[in-house]
């Protein structure tokens, strides 16, 4: 790694260029673990399923690795000083939601199901129209700055967005949450996970504008500063925007990631703690009036709080017009009989969840074949993620980036913390996937656009400052020379 | 901005920690609870992932596994002549459930049992699948066959059980009609049709029921042995030949209701020989009534009557009613009004006469073995109780032995060797209107003094009219062939 430490010359300037270390051989080389990595996993799952090597294992290598190849140089050359971590995470993770995918594909319970196809030739074609768009993001999105100037596109775009699923005819309700919509010929798309992308830019947009307003116009009330009732404006659209989303989407987890991502944003730009306890005070009592009309939550949330009774219901015909479902129940199993180390890959039964096994419970299979042990390792490099994200925006030298990339970092925790949470059933399921470990086109494209934009910002910030102007006295004693 | 970048960054955290506590909780405090959730799915897909162990019977194993071309269970299990050995197996379905030694033994047989652990461990370490261990059983497959034949040629419903006196080792346990474990120990529509056929509300000849240990009939006649080892251990006579105090006609105390014999039989002052060869109901009804209910509870809860028995299958408690008057207990000393007794517990009753009043605690697993045949358990003969001393057994074999050379169970009879029996033939229904149950109880005692075998036959005929049932008739044969399936390689 001897390109990635300065040479001494440097040293000796007095000035000295604030030159950071590129780092990009350290990319290199945590890419390649974590392309053998998941290599290694699909190896092992052949072994236990089939007692054999997988036969497409060098394909499945040459694959990924060509794939996280491409990632590399386009970095290397686009974005030359961005966060080294962000790409070997995402290939690692991408891969190893490969390797599960495929698992799931030889599953002959879930191949005896109504509708089932080998979802992972179509992941593994996802991923790399997704390492396409990351590439295609870094080539074109030459600053992120840029999208500043698209504020209110975005907004639109992103209502927009969020109104397809219930679009008549385009509109898909898959178990009680409609947030799918199913272009014919093409599949389904989950137009959420573009929407928080676009949406983080017109938050850090708009803020960006507002802040100060935002921030400096409010009344000090019991150590908190209250904004004044017309700066409350924004936050209520959004609340309302949040609220419509859970009750005609029935989707708590989609409404609960954008309310939540624009309340960080907000705080982050204002620094105004009184935003914080708004926001929470707003989504607790969204939250809870919803529920109390909305029979879908309240099936999710009887289903959190029982989800043994909510198993059993789903094996009787009842007459109460609730789909029950015995998903939860049965992911807490899964992971239950994992324990501390797993059974090993290819050797659970996480296939018991049947439906979306492989997209919103994918982390179930993790549970039950990598145990306790993968899990806390998974959700650290999610953690790892997400705080490399935050550092991005500490860096970030100006106010568009530090919001852009705080929004984005703090929706991807967000929705970490909502998914695995449901699964795990600490908070109740919402209809939402795990980033780059599920099976999905929509949420591999906009999580890979996602790592994008922060590789983009967290480059712009740890360019070396351009080298201060050569001193103007030196310079004029050269001009001025008589000639 | 960036103290606020801070704490968000700290929140984050703060997210992620949530779900670590949460997924230690899970996978770590929770684990063994959720993994072991009877619920869980997993717990039966693991139970048939391999061949489960064998029940064994002189050597052979009586079951076996087969690889199931259906769902998600590897391995089902099929048996050998399901139908005669159905009694002592129980069955072990991936649908329904086991039951009886499939179920009291299925750690061993999964080999998940805590005694196979090192077992399980070494295997584990050494790559090898799990592999179940042994059952090996008491029983003896010629008496086994020789009851089952016996009973599926008489075509009723019916049941028999032989013991080894001297240990209490159960060597036959035969109920029909009986079912064929093998055809619903599957998963597949198959075999829920074959269960549901089986079903009592489908099937009332109740296939599944073991008659053997869980139906109690009334012994009738038979019980009158417990009678006289009541009367020669409470001192009432003590031989067989003394003339005993019984007029005839009798009307029980307390009533004006005649207790009657079945036909003209010499039963007045008969001595406890002679009426025990032709089943005086009036001596053994007035000996019951004169010792009083609680000295002939006390002798009948000696032969076990009153209490279950787990040999490990549980057997159903056998009925001597408590609080009752004197024609009550007379009636109930003569075997009928509420007395009821499991074949077992007959066979345990001819049982103890034939060890010289030592009755063995009956037991079917003779020993639990490992997957490599290393035994994990052996059962010891264990003495559970001495209704009768040496000599009062000495008197009542006598006595049941003339029973069998002149009285009404001379259908038992085998040349060369010594057997002592009592017939019964139990009324029952209201007013006695239903067929009575045929009962043949008897020992064998070969020259040398030691007896290898005790029975107890029951057969309930619906079709065959009220004459002619009679344990002698009915019975009795099949108690000999089962007598002789024993005695035939020891001689």
């Amino acid at each position: 790694m001897s390109s990635t430490t300065n040479s001494p010359t440097h040293h000796t300037s007095t000035i000295g260029a604030i030159g950071a270390p590129s780092r990009r051989n350290t990319e290199l080389a945590l890419l390649i673990f974590a392309v053998v990595i998941p290599v290694f996993a699909y190896a092992n799952v052949g072994l236990a399923i089939d007692g054999q090597v997988p036969a497409g294992l060098l394909g499945y290598g040459l694959g990924l690795g060509l794939l996280a190849g491409v990632a590399h140089l386009a970095v290397r050359r686009f974005a030359p000083y961005a966060d080294p971590l962000l790409l070997p995470l995402a290939t690692l993770l991408n891969g190893l939601g490969l390797v599960v995918i495929w698992r799931l594909d030889q599953s002959k319970l879930l191949q005896s199901l109504r509708g089932f196809s080998p979802a992972a030739p179509r992941q593994l074609l996802y991923t790399a129209l997704g390492i396409a768009l990351f590439a295609a993001v870094l080539i074109f999105l030459k600053d992120h700055r840029v999208l500043q100037r698209y504020t209110y596109i975005s907004m639109f775009c992103a209502l927009i967005l969020l109104i397809l699923p219930l679009v008549p005819g385009l509109g898909a309700n898959i178990y009680g949450a409609k947030i799918w919509i199913r272009i014919p010929g093409l599949g389904s798309l989950q137009p959420g996970e573009f929407a928080k992308i676009v949406l983080a830019v017109f938050f850090a947009g708009y803020l960006m504008v507002k802040r100060d307003a935002l921030a400096l116009a409010s009344r000090r009330f019991m150590g908190l500063y209250l904004p004044r009732g017309r700066d409350l404006g924004p936050i209520l659209v959004v609340w309302a925007i949040s609220i419509l989303i859970l009750v005609f989407e029935t989707d708590l987890g989609t409404s609960l990631l954008f309310f939540g991502m624009f309340v960080i944003m907000l705080y982050v730009a204002t620094e105004r703690t009184s935003w914080i306890v708004f926001g929470l005070l707003m989504s607790a009592v969204g939250a809870v009036g919803v529920a109390s009309f909305e029979p879908h939550i309240q099936t999710r949330v009887q289903a959190w709080l029982n989800p043994l009774r909510e198993y059993q219901l789903s094996r009787k015909i009842t007459h109460d017009g609730i789909l029950h479902s015995d998903q939860l129940q049965q992911s807490l199993w899964a992971f239950g009989s994992g324990g501390t180390l797993g059974t090993g890959w290819g050797q659970g039964h996480s296939d018991l969840i049947k439906f979306a096994a492989n997209s919103d419970f994918v982390l179930a299979t993790f549970g039950e074949e990598l145990g306790l042990a993968g899990i806390m390792a998974i959700l650290l490099i999610y953690g790892l993620i997400v705080e490399r994200g935050v550092r991005t925006a500490l860096a970030a030298r100006d106010p568009f980036g530090k919001l852009l990339a705080v929004g984005l970092s703090g929706a991807f925790a967000l929705q970490v913390f909502v998914v695995a949470g449901g699964v795990m059933g600490l908070i109740p399921l919402t209809g939402m996937t795990m980033p780059f470990l599920a099976s999905g086109g929509s949420s591999v494209l906009a999580n890979w656009s996602l790592i994008a934009i922060l590789i983009r910002i967290s480059d712009t910030a740890r360019r070396p400052a351009p080298a201060p102007a050569a001193n103007p006295d030196a310079e004029m004693t050269q001009v001025v020379r008589p000639s | 901005m960036n103290k606020p970048l801070r704490r968000i960054a700290i929140f984050c955290g703060l997210l992620i920690l949530a779900l670590l506590i949460r997924d230690n909780y899970l996978q770590y405090v929770k684990a063994d609870a959720l993994r072991s959730d009877t619920d869980n799915r997993r717990v039966a897909i693991e139970r048939y992932a391999h061949p489960r162990g064998d029940i064994i019977v002189d050597g052979d194993p009586i079951t076996g596994s087969v690889v199931s071309k259906h769902g998600d269970f590897k391995y089902k299990r099929t048996y050998k002549n399901g139908p005669m050995w159905a009694p002592v197996t129980g069955y072990s379905s991936q649908a329904f459930g086991s039951n009886q030694l499939e179920n009291i033994e299925d750690g061993i047989l999964t080999g998940n049992d805590d005694r196979l652990f090192f077992r399980k461990t070494l295997d584990m370490i050494t790559g090898k699948p799990q592999q179940g261990g042994n059952v090996v059983t008491t029983l003896n497959a010629a008496a086994q066959k020789a009851a089952y034949d016996g009973l599926a040629q008489q075509g009723s419903k019916g049941a028999v059980v032989a013991l080894e006196p001297s240990t209490g080792k159960i060597l036959a346990l035969a109920s029909y009609p009986s079912y064929d474990p093998s055809s619903f120990s599957g998963y597949s529509d198959a075999d829920a049709k074959a269960w549901n056929k089986l079903l009592k509300k489908n099937n009332p000849a109740d296939p599944t029921q073991n008659r053997a240990l869980r139906e109690t009939y009334p012994p009738g006649s038979t019980f009158k042995v417990v009678t006289a080892a009541a009367a020669l251990e409470n001192g009432k006579y003590t031989s067989a030949d003394e003339k005993t105090d019984s007029p005839l006609p009798w009307v029980m105390p307390g009533t004006r209701t005649e207790l009657k014999n079945e036909g003209n039989i010499p039963c007045r002052n008969a001595t406890m020989r002679t009426a025990l060869q032709y089943s005086c109901n009036t001596v053994f009804g007035k000996i019951g009534a004169d010792l009083g209910n609680d000295k002939m509870l006390a002798e009948a809860k000696k032969f076990g009557f009153d209490s279950e028995q787990f040999t490990p299958v549980r057997s159903n408690a056998s009925v001597f009613s408590d609080n009752m008057n004197q024609s009550q207990t007379a009636l109930s000393s003569i075997g009928q009004y509420n007395t009821a007794a499991t074949p077992l517990q007959m066979a345990m009753v001819a049982s103890a006469v034939a060890n010289d009043g030592k009755l063995m605690k009956p037991y079917m697993v003779d020993s639990l073995q490992s997957s490599n045949l290393d035994p994990v358990a052996k059962t010891q003969p264990e003495e559970m109780s001495r209704p009768l001393s040496p000599q009062n057994a000495q008197i009542l074999q006598d006595m049941m032995k003339t029973v069998v050379e002149k009285g009404t169970g001379t259908n038992a009879r085998i040349s060369g060797v010594t057997v002592g029996g009592k017939t019964g033939t139990a009324q029952h229904g209201v007013a006695n209107s239903a067929n009575p149950y045929a009962w043949f109880i008897s020992f064998a005692k070969l020259p040398d003094g030691s007896s290898p075998v005790a029975v107890a036959v029951v057969i309930e005929d619906e079709h065959a009219n009220r004459g002619d049932i009679s344990g002698g008739g009915l019975a009795a044969p099949i108690a000999k062939s089962v007598m002789e399936a024993v005695i035939k390689p020891k001689k």
